[in-house]
Order: C-alpha cells, then sequence, then structure tokens
C-alpha cells in the first residue's frame, strides 16, 4: 500500500490528499490504499448506506419511520475511515450521521431501524459493539471520546477511539476543550470533522474564517490532516495513519474531511431554500460512489450482472431489517423509566408503579 | 475513631476508596500536586500516582466530559470542580450527558462516577465561589445529588457515592472544610442515600435544611429551646433522592415547618420540599410553612455576606412566626 509522497501544500493541510479522482482512476504513481477485494467489501457497505438511505426516507414519507439523518454523499468518508479501525479492539463514538461506522462495527440496520422507528432499545449497542450511542447534542461527544480513549489505554489496552462530528459542531467549546486535553494527555484519539458543506442550512464560510479546519491541530500540539472525503481510498489512508500513530502512543490526529452533504439535513429540512443547484451539481459529479465503483470496474471485481447481483442482495439485506424491526414488540409506557436509574429513587419508583408496569424491565 | 473536619473526612475516604478500588481515578485542576485549592487531594498524588490522580487542564465541560467516556471505559471516576459555581460551565454535559447515558444508552453505559464540588458562602470568596446551585442540579432525571453536613456524614456519603452505580453531584459545604468537625469511625461505613438524619428531636416546630445550613438550623434551635420552643431538626442529607418520609414524619409530629437553605427563594430546593410536605402531610399543618433562604440577588460581595445568608437570627424569627409567637 505505497501511497504516492505526499505534496507539501497536503503536509501542510490546506490541500487535500487525493488518490482516486472522480473518473475512478487512481492518480498517477499511486497503489491503491486497499485491495480490490477489500475495497469490494467497503464499497458493499456504502451502497448498502445508500440503499438504506433511500428505502428509509420513503418509510418516512409514508409515515413508518421517524425523522432520520441520511448519509448521502458522505459514505467514501464514513465508510473509509471507519475502515480503518479494527472493530474489536477501537471504538467509535459518533454523532449522528455515521450509520456505516456503526454498521461495520457491529451494530445493525435493525436496531437502528428500531430506534428511529421509536423504539430506545434501538440505541442500546450489544456487549462487543464498541460504539458510544448517537450523540444529539452536537459535539458533547467529542470529550467522551477522550476521556474513553485515555480510559482504554489507563487499562492497559492498545485501543483507539475515533469521534466524528462536523463542521458547524467544530464551534462548539467542547471541541477545544476536547482536543486541547488530548494534546496534553496524547490520548489515542482520532478527531474526525466531516466538513459536509453545511450546519443545517450555514454554510461553512460562515461558520469559521479558516482556510482549513485541519490547520487548527498546529494549535493543540498534534497533526492535523486534510482529505478529500469522497475519497475512499484517500480516506482510508489517512485514518489509517493516525490509526498507526494512536496505537503507538504518539497521540491524537484531527482529520479534516471535505465532503458535500447531497441530501438534506434530515427528513424535515428543505435543502431547496439554501442550497446553491450549481454546487449541488458539481459535488454530485464527485459523488464517491461513482469513483470506487468505477475504479472495481476497471479492476474487474465488479460489472454490470455482479452489480445487480449486490444490488438485490442489499435491498434484501434492508427489507429484512425493516420487517423484523417493525414486527418488534411496540414501545411500552413503562420503557420511560427503564435505566434512567440503576438504583431509582423511591419517588421515581413511585411513578413507575403508578403507569403500572414497575420491574418489568 | 477520631474528631476529623469535613475536608479530612473527605481526603480519608478518597485515599481509602482508592485503595479499595483500581478503577477509581481523580481528575480535577490542581489535585495533585498542590493537593487541591482546599487540600481535599492533598498527599494523594504521592500516594497513588499520577495516572490515578491527575492534574486537569482549566476546563470543566472536558472534565466532566471526559469522566464519561472514562466511565464508559469501566473506570469509575471522581471528578473535582474546583467551586460548584463553575459547574455551569459544565452543566450541559451534567445534565445532558452524564445524567442521561444509562438511559441513552438502555444501559449498556452506566455512569459510576462522582463529581465533587465545593460551594457556599461565609468564606469571604470572590464572585461565583460561593453560589449554592443545587437546586439547578435537581431537575436532572439520572443524576443524584448529595450534601452533607457533618464529617461523619461526609465520609460515609462520598463513599456511598463512589460505590453507587449512578452519577452523584457531591455538594461540599466550604465553610464546613474547617469548621464543621465530629467524630468519624476510621472502620469502613457508608451513609445510605435518601435518609434524613434527625439532628434533634422537637415537638413545636420542624426545621429542615441541608449542608451547611444544618448549622444555623441546629444553632438556631438550640438558642430557641432555652426559650421553650421545642424544634426538630431534620438534615435531608441527599436532596435527590429524597428522604420523603422523613419530612412526613417530622411534620406530622410538630404541624410546623421552616425549610433553610443557602440559594435564593425562588426555586430553591425549598419550595420542592414545601411542596412535597403540603402533598404528604396537609392535614397536620397547623401553620403556613416558613423559609429562611438567600435573597433573589446575584451573590454579594463578600463584604456584606452575612446579611445575605441565613443566620440564626431570621431561622429564629422565621420558627417564632411559624409557632405563632410573632
Amino acid at each position: 500500500m505505497g501511497p504516492a509522497t505526499a505534496t507539501a501544500r497536503e503536509q501542510a493541510a490546506v490541500v487535500p490528499v487525493t488518490r482516486l479522482g472522480p473518473d475512478g482512476v487512481l492518480a498517477p504513481g499511486c497503489d491503491p490504499a486497499l485491495s480490490s477485494a477489500e475495497a469490494l467489501a467497503a464499497f458493499r457497505l456504502m451502497l448498502l448506506t445508500r440503499t438504506y438511505d433511500e428505502r428509509a426516507f420513503s418509510l418516512q414519507r409514508q409515515g413508518r419511520l421517524g425523522t432520520f439523518s441520511p448519509v448521502t454523499g458522505q459514505e467514501a468518508s464514513v465508510v473509509g475511515s471507519a475502515w480503518a479501525l479494527d472493530p474489536t479492539r477501537d471504538w467509535v463514538v459518533p454523532q449522528y450521521r455515521e450509520l456505516p461506522a456503526m454498521l461495520r462495527q457491529g451494530h445493525t440496520l435493525e436496531k437502528v431501524l428500531l430506534y428511529q422507528m421509536g423504539n430506545p432499545v434501538g440505541n442500546r449497542m450489544e456487549e462487543g459493539v464498541n460504539v458510544l450511542p448517537i450523540q444529539i447534542s452536537l459535539a458533547a461527544q467529542v470529550p467522551h471520546a477522550v476521556g474513553l480513549a485515555w480510559g482504554l489505554r489507563h487499562q492497559g489496552l492498545d485501543a483507539c477511539v475515533i469521534t466524528y462530528f462536523g463542521d458547524g459542531a467544530s464551534s462548539e467549546g467542547d471541541v477545544h476543550e476536547a482536543m486541547n486535553l488530548a494534546g496534553v494527555r496524547r490520548a489515542s484519539v482520532i478527531f474526525f470533522l466531516q466538513n459536509n458543506g453545511f450546519a443545517i442550512s450555514t454554510p461553512v464560510a460562515k461558520q469559521t474564517a479558516t482556510e482549513s479546519f485541519a490547520l487548527r491541530a498546529a494549535g493543540y500540539g498534534f497533526p492535523g490532516e486534510l482529505v478529500d472525503g469522497n475519497d475512499l481510498f484517500a480516506v482510508y489512508e489517512v485514518t489509517r495513519r493516525a490509526v498507526e500513530r494512536a496505537r503507538a502512543g504518539e497521540g491524537p490526529t484531527l482529520i479534516e474531511s471535505r465532503t458535500y452533504r447531497l441530501g438534506p439535513h434530515n427528513t424535515a429540512d428543505d435543502p431547496t431554500r439554501y442550497v446553491d443547484p450549481e454546487e449541488l451539481r458539481s459535488w454530485q459529479a464527485l459523488d464517491p460512489i461513482v469513483r470506487v465503483r468505477a475504479w472495481l470496474r476497471s479492476e474487474g471485481a465488479l460489472d454490470d450482472a455482479s452489480e445487480v447481483e449486490l444490488q438485490a442482495e442489499l435491498d434484501g439485506e434492508v427489507a429484512r431489517a425493516v420487517a423484523a424491526a417493525e414486527a418488534f414488540p411496540k414501545v411500552r409506557p413503562g420503557q420511560i423509566f427503564e435505566h434512567v436509574y440503576a438504583r431509582p429513587p423511591d419517588r421515581v419508583a413511585a411513578q413507575w408503579e403508578s403507569v403500572g408496569e414497575a420491574g418489568s424491565a | 475513631m477520631a474528631v476529623l473536619n469535613m475536608v479530612e473526612a473527605i481526603r480519608q475516604t478518597l485515599a481509602d476508596e482508592m485503595a479499595r478500588d483500581g478503577r477509581i481515578l481523580l481528575l480535577g485542576q490542581d489535585i495533585g500536586r498542590n493537593g487541591g485549592v482546599f487540600r481535599a487531594t492533598d498527599g494523594l498524588q504521592e500516594r497513588f500516582g499520577e495516572d490515578r490522580v491527575v492534574d486537569m487542564p482549566l476546563a470543566e465541560a472536558v472534565i466532566v466530559g471526559a469522566s464519561v467516556g472514562l466511565a464508559a471505559s469501566g473506570l469509575r471516576p471522581v471528578a473535582e470542580l474546583q467551586f460548584l459555581g463553575f459547574g455551569s460551565q459544565a452543566f450541559h454535559q451534567i445534565e445532558g450527558q452524564v445524567a442521561r447515558m444509562r438511559f441513552r444508552s438502555q444501559g449498556r453505559y452506566g455512569m459510576p462516577l462522582v463529581i465533587r464540588a465545593p460551594f457556599g458562602g461565609n468564606v469571604r470568596t470572590p464572585e461565583l465561589h460561593s453560589d449554592a446551585h443545587e437546586a439547578k442540579y435537581v431537575n436532572s432525571p439520572g443524576l443524584k445529588v448529595a450534601m452533607p453536613a457533618s464529617a461523619y456524614d461526609a465520609r460515609g456519603l462520598l463513599a456511598e457515592a463512589i460505590r453507587d452505580p449512578d452519577p452523584v453531584l457531591f455538594c461540599e459545604p466550604l465553610r464546613g472544610y474547617r469548621r464543621i468537625k465530629d467524630e468519624v469511625p476510621d472502620a469502613d461505613y457508608t451513609v445510605p442515600f435518601g435518609q434524613a438524619r434527625l439532628v434533634r428531636d422537637g415537638t413545636d416546630v420542624a426545621v429542615i435544611a441541608w449542608s451547611a445550613a444544618v448549622t444555623v438550623a441546629a444553632e438556631a434551635a438550640a438558642q430557641l429551646a432555652a426559650d421553650g420552643i421545642s424544634c426538630a431538626v431534620l438534615d435531608l442529607r441527599t436532596l435527590v433522592p429524597l428522604d420523603v418520609r422523613a419530612l412526613a414524619e417530622v411534620v406530622a409530629r410538630t404541624g410546623r415547618a421552616v425549610v433553610v437553605h443557602e440559594a435564593p427563594m425562588t426555586a430553591g430546593f425549598g419550595a420542592e420540599v414545601i411542596a412535597t410536605i403540603q402533598e404528604e402531610a396537609f392535614w397536620s399543618l397547623e401553620a403556613p410553612i416558613g423559609r429562611v433562604t438567600a435573597y433573589d440577588t446575584p451573590y454579594p460581595i463578600a463584604s456584606v455576606e452575612e446579611h445575605y445568608l441565613p443566620s440564626i437570627e431570621r431561622v429564629k424569627h422565621a420558627i417564632r412566626r411559624v409557632a405563632g409567637e410573632v
């Protein structure tokens, strides 16, 4: 996996590291960061994510699913970064737009759907799935990731932790406090900032005056990297480097993954109010799925027949998850009280009793 | 058995708990080499090492936020906020994260952590160091709030807080650190949460308080005893869980009650106590319930703080009024 030598401007984190061009052709002198078998597996997860987004959007419009935030356009960014981790020992601390990273770690589509259909049980990761629950209070998860990385290393584990947040969340104070602490403690954490162009409707230019978020790392005493977030190989390569640094005890890395949210913020959002159609078209031409597909085809790892077969398989996988989630027992009012406390105060226990399901957890 | 002040009791408890459980780790500002600005952790870094007694950057949100991650990793962090008044800079992590993580994760990630925070007046501090912010935290389901008033309880409640699988905000009265002294057993013990302490029994008026206000209430009760007014003094010890039964029982005996706290009156925890009494013991009441609190102003400049805090005289006056004497 010998990548081309990074240019000075790439190293300065003002020009994104790019490997796989929009046409699916590797930059001259680059070896692919993933074997074609691995790239095919990553492509499968990217396509599953796109398939899920489309199906979930339609379920939401039919009233069968609550509000959710599609990943569309950011599949290479999320999959490429998660692919660099070892799910058996590394951890993901998500925000809420990182479905495939959670799946890669072992979470299931059925549980994702269950949560989006309004059952809190869906947000419980099973034992062995190294993922914290999704975070709605933007940036609040970033300090958690630092503490988690610190705690795992304190216990002698060589785990590293990746935390996801966006260009909008980067304005929150928690990100500053967390990065500062991570630098001080050389925490084995990767700050993966997905710059997808918007915080709901607020464009990046109104979020920051910096040329590159990755430059901020210098102020915390650790490296920052800027990567083309629509390039699976580049994202994987840059994140892999950060994982190796973390694993070796060399501390944190900030990665700015420059990508674009091709869909709405969530199912309640109307991006036609604020997205420039020209800009959207220009990013649609940079679709991360298109370029991996083109590369896989050029390698002979994918053709029309196998992609039809793959798509049918993914459609089936999503359909089975939807059926399982819809067949799951309905939420009971008693679930309001479950897991609020390990040892509930008497008053809470009495309130629980009053809804008639006490102790049913 | 030894007579300890509150800060000695807290230090001894931290040391004993750390010796008992290797998963415990302390983090906060100035707690390591300096031993804490009030010496609550004095000598602990020397004894347990820099990995277990950790000096943190000056950043409350990440002191608490990192504790969430440490707890998720399987450790039992005990964080110190140098002053509860600065807890507001971590409030979103306490209320939005610590308190809810067990619920959000549906039981996968409990938060067995403690946030220790000194607070309260009468020690001539600058702005925001003295504020009694307990009521801001009791409305955070998932969190427990302990407020010891004696050295014995500081030890017993802190040991309980550290061992409790739920997160606990542990508020330590600044003025009690050195001035409140009582007998503390050497042997291991805990004080269970949700069990109020009857500091003094009486038949005429129940005075309900927590933390350093208990001392004021007890002194007012002692002085009034000489005047023939018999007061019970109930120390709530923990606000969450609240000992509803003890409140109902003491008011059933006296028929009259006064609540004393250092926080401002409006929506202070006294309001919750009074609402609970009217739910549980309304038919025992012989007079409106009184409250003696700080005023609804920001904490004043130190030179006039004794006019702001509930004083023995103000508590005595409220008791006399509730008893029908004035």
